[in-house]
């Protein structure tokens, strides 16, 4: 490793060549020089191009976007999908520092972290999303409580915060300063009660956004209880994002998997995936009717897909004892759980509209730059964990605590 | 001295009742309350020639300071010209409401399309804009308060400098009128703000001072309600003097009642907006959704806003209530 005092000056030199140390992480054995890493560099630098791209000729130019289809990918996955994914983290914060259960302090900060850049996913988005980027920071000095998009800006930046407190004591414990360290812990218990309030507001007013829109969105997910189905469902996701994680990394990082935790979150998994069956089955039936879901139309025939695919394919397989032990299929239902979310959140807010956005004359279907900047940012995120898990106390020694 | 654990969870579960219960409580709700000057329009159908003279006229005069489609150093109007074949950019021919036409005659037709007014076998005019709503939803989905309703006039407008272009009041709007300007690198939303910088002139809505038939009159709104309905009440074939320009005006132009259906368009749609519609031919038909609620749409969100500070409260109270149970062993620690 180079000693970066040479080029930077002995001070800010020494805190870079804390930060550089990867001893942390050597029993992981995480190489970065890898031609996925070099894919994955590749796909942020195109998704760099678009942004600047982006920010130049305006949203228009960019995207498909119009009149009829104001939202589209950006809105639909990766703020949507991003802000979901991330719900793991104050499930796993808020067992381990409120509820005391310790099983789950192994993963509680690959979890946050986790979160932390799906957040910044949906951040960068929306940043992009929005017409007029520059001045994003607007509903912040220019409150407006009757609108649900103004809660959600106002979660977004105060979680997204929040979210870097809980990580920063990695950050602090690998540079030795022990006094920040002791100051941010003292009010880490305050920090993750304010994130489970934030992430219950925020999971669930990403889905009274579309309260307003009764005659708009399709009735197959419109409701009145569209914020709840949200807030269950971003749960589910977050119990399954975790799992998969703690999993994936236990597979490609050498890393022992904690059996037991996984297993638990198996069985929380199944728990919330049954209510959130029984919400949507009531919804269906008290709503639009089952017949709506099975007129093979377009719109009935993603709700089955993501229904089928994301609940009730993953109950049936949770509910035999030989599924919720075997962690091979645990990671099976664990992303066939993440695609259907993720099919859900597309549906609410891209597919959903398409009765009403078609019958006025809108048509969309989401332009390369929109792909691309969606696919860097999963790159990044991905990258960003890596670089992470490399550098920082992500996963605390066997037997530690 | 040192912050004890106990205390500092007080101080948080304090501190955060406090944030909550401390955010001002503010005008809260859009109203549902009809503005004390209240204006609008009423579009006649069955008046309406098709001349477009309205569309004409809404462009120039919404192009000058203070109109929403004014913009600094603009030379002449934002003329949509583009696409149109042989018209050397001569011709404004809008297809569509669009960042830059706020009002549009569009024709319906059917069949042989021989009698005006007719659904079967005939045609019919109907004018698309915003429609002022009592309660807008646009107003209350903007997080930057970009869009207001005039409590005096009612009259819903467009603040751009707080706009950050996230375009949920395109979204949200019931009809379809805020649009986008695509073409633009730092784009504004449009729509119909009717004429408001006109009134300190004395002037009103500029698409109802130019129709020479009288389908568009400009009112005050409790005006415009009673003159929609006493057209409704009386028998087709009946001779009636139209009111021109103004629902008050003096001018009059003496015609046949049409057959109207549908009763009047607007009057509770989404709580009732300030402007209202007549027709011939059903609004369905016309493009109007017949799918729009009969109530306020600001309350579906606003149920659920309202919840917010108790969620917040409650899991303060609730979780520090909780961690103290779970971690009552560890207290000497």
């Amino acid at each position: 490793m180079r000693d970066m005092t040479q080029y930077i000056g002995p001070r800010l030199g020494g805190v870079a060549n804390k930060l550089l140390d990867d001893s942390v992480s050597a029993r992981l054995g995480i190489r970065m020089a890898t031609p996925f890493t070099l894919v994955l560099c590749a796909l942020i630098g195109l998704a760099a191009v678009v942004a600047v791209y982006r920010l130049l000729f305006g949203i228009g130019a960019a995207s498909n976007l119009n009149d009829f289809w104001p939202w589209g990918l950006w809105i639909g996955f990766d703020v949507l999908g991003g802000v979901a994914m991330a719900a793991g983290a104050f499930l796993i914060a808020g067992a381990v520092h409120i509820l005391n259960w310790k099983k789950y302090r192994c993963i509680v900060r690959a979890s946050i972290l986790n979160a932390f850049f799906g957040y910044l996913l949906a951040a960068i988005s929306i940043t992009l999303d929005v017409g007029r980027s520059f001045v994003i920071w607007h509903p912040l000095v220019m409150w407006q409580i009757n609108s649900v998009m103004f809660i959600v800006a106002l979660h977004l930046v105060l979680y997204l915060s929040t979210l870097a407190t809980e990580s920063s004591p990695m950050v602090f414990e690998k540079l030795g300063w022990q006094r920040t360290l002791d100051f941010v812990n003292r009010f880490m218990v305050g920090a993750v009660i304010f994130g489970v309030a934030l992430s219950l507001l925020h999971q669930s007013s990403l889905g009274a956004n579309y309260l307003i829109v009764p005659g708009k969105l399709s009735p197959l997910w419109y409701n009145k209880l569209l914020p709840y189905n949200f807030l269950v469902s971003a749960i589910m996701l977050g119990l399954a994002i975790v799992s998969f994680e703690t999993l994936l990394t236990g597979k490609v990082f050498r890393h022992r998997v904690p059996r037991e935790v996984v297993e638990g979150l198996a069985r929380g998994m199944m728990f919330v995936g049954a209510f959130y069956l029984v919400m949507k089955v009531w919804h269906l039936v008290t709503g639009p009717g089952i017949g709506a879901a099975l007129d093979g139309s377009f719109l009935g025939n993603l709700y089955l897909i993501e229904m089928t695919v994301g609940v009730i394919m993953p109950l049936a397989m949770l509910s035999f004892r030989s599924v919720r032990t075997n962690l091979e299929r645990i990671f099976a239902v664990d992303i066939l759980v993440i695609l259907g979310v993720l099919l859900n959140r597309m549906n609410v807010g891209i597919f959903g509209v398409s009765e009403y956005a078609t019958r006025a004359g809108g048509d969309y279907f989401p332009s390369l730059m929109e792909i691309v900047l969606t696919v860097g940012m999963i790159a990044f995120a991905i990258l960003g964990f890596k670089v992470c898990a490399k550098y920082l106390p992500l996963f605390p020694e066997e037997g530690h605590h | 001295m040192t912050i004890t654990r106990r205390n500092f969870l007080k101080g948080v579960a304090g501190g955060g009742l406090l944030l909550a219960t401390g955010v001002p409580p503010a005008r809260a709700r859009v109203s549902t309350e009809l503005p004390p000057q209240a204006v609008g329009l009423l579009y006649d159908a069955t008046l309406c020639i098709g001349c477009k003279s309205c569309m004409v006229n809404c462009k120039v005069h919404n192009s000058v300071p203070g109109g929403a489609l004014y913009k600094k150093g603009m030379k002449s109007p934002p003329y949509e010209s583009k696409g149109l074949q042989g018209s050397d950019g001569i011709w404004d021919a809008p297809r569509e409401l669009s960042g830059k036409t706020l009002n549009i005659i569009k024709a319906y037709r059917n069949g042989t399309a021989e009698k005006k007014d007719t659904a079967i076998n005939g045609y019919a005019f109907f004018k698309q804009q915003c429609l002022h709503c009592i309660s807008p939803a646009c107003v209350s989905v903007c997080p930057a308060g970009a869009f207001r309703k005039d409590p005096e006039n009612g009259s819903v407008y467009y603040l751009a400098d707080r706009c950050i272009g996230c375009r949920y009041c395109q979204l949200a709007c019931p009809f379809g009128v805020p649009r986008y300007e695509w073409d633009s690198a730092w784009p504004e939303v449009r729509k119909c703000q009717l004429c408001r910088h006109r009134y300190a002139e004395g002037k009103y809505s500029a698409c109802a001072e130019f129709c020479p038939t009288g389908a568009t009159i400009f009112g005050k709104v409790t005006d415009l309600r009673e003159e929609a309905k006493r057209r409704l009440m009386l028998k087709p074939g009946t001779l009636y003097d139209f009111p021109v320009q103004t629902v008050t005006s003096r001018e009059r132009t003496r015609r046949e009642i049409a057959a109207y259906v549908d009763g009047v368009y607007g009057l509770n749609e989404v709580g009732g907006t300030q402007n209202l519609m007549l027709s011939g031919v059903s609004f369905e038909l016309l493009g109007f959704s017949r799918n729009i609620p009969r109530f306020d749409l600001p309350s579906l969100t606003w149920a659920y806003i309202a919840k917010i500070l108790w969620i917040l409260g409650g899991v303060f109270v609730g979780g520090t209530a909780i961690h103290a149970v779970t971690h009552r062993k560890e207290k000497g620690a």
